[in-house]
């Protein structure tokens, strides 16, 4: 567990870098964490990452086809908006644990 | 972790028909983008059933030569045992959200992975490029798919 400065406020996070708490995070925070991502937020980068916070609080194990049929994004503009590793890429954006589904 | 020592790209080689050959990887392939890997699927041989739109959802898990299975061999071959089977992994793979190949096909092609048809496979077998899914990226031979090895943190991965 360390502690990291985002957005000005000292955060809790895992040694992987995703959040330990939801209560901490705020869109300041997350456009922080994006930037390491090497990730610039739009409107639509923030509506998926609403999405994926509603799953968790609803307690919604996430996987990419769970994402793909939600209506909100399609798994090919998700692969587009987080290059590179997007389940993973944005769960640590939304202030969420890292999803376990190997789907 | 050295950059230089990760994994940057799968090529898959699908040999077979059988659903667990199948879902494994279907399952290798779109992890490896989840983790943003490329990843590349060569279908050879009966691999070629999981991309002909007339077979491709009716896929069954051997029963008989499958030890795996724990079911005698005679008894595997009994009428409709493939079956039954078949019917018990699909419940099962449904219920872990795994879905089924035609979907899964389609997943695979949104989030990247490339889809080759063996040429020498579709001879063999008198297959045309009509009797495959539309989102095959091509039919390759094996040396333009190991051109598409080429480069530094590829793996070749036969199933």
């Amino acid at each position: 567990m360390t502690e990291k400065i985002y957005a000005g406020t000292p955060v809790s996070c895992n040694d992987e870098g995703y959040l330990n708490d939801l209560e901490q995070w705020n869109r300041e925070v997350g456009a922080d964490i994006a930037s390491e991502e090497n990730i610039e937020m739009s409107e639509r980068h923030w509506e998926v990452i609403t999405f994926l916070q509603n799953q968790y609080r609803n307690e919604i194990p996430l996987t990419i086809r769970k994402v793909g049929k939600s209506g909100v994004v399609t798994i090919k503009e998700f692969y587009s908006l987080f290059p590179g590793g997007p389940l993973k890429k944005a769960s640590r954006i939304a202030g969420i644990p890292k999803p376990v589904s190997c789907i | 972790m050295d950059n230089s020592k990760k994994i940057k790209k799968m090529m898959l080689i699908l040999s077979k028909a059988t659903l667990d050959n199948v879902y494994a990887c279907f399952i290798l392939a779109n992890g490896a983008r989840m983790e943003g890997i490329d990843s590349e699927i060569f279908f050879t041989f009966f691999g070629l059933e999981a991309i002909q739109k007339e077979k491709l959802d009716h896929l069954h898990v051997a029963t008989v030569g499958n030890p795996g299975m724990h079911i005698p061999t005679l008894v595997g071959g009994l009428p409709g045992m493939e079956a039954v089977a078949t019917k018990m992994m699909k419940n099962k793979i449904e219920k872990l959200d795994i879905p089924p190949v035609s979907e899964f096909l389609e997943i695979l092609t949104a989030s990247g992975t490339k889809l080759w048809a063996c040429k020498l496979a579709m001879d063999m077998f008198d297959l045309k490029e009509k009797d495959l899914i539309e989102d095959l990226d091509g039919v390759l031979t094996v040396g333009d798919f190991y051109g598409r090895a080429e480069g530094e943190g590829t793996h070749v991965l036969f199933i």
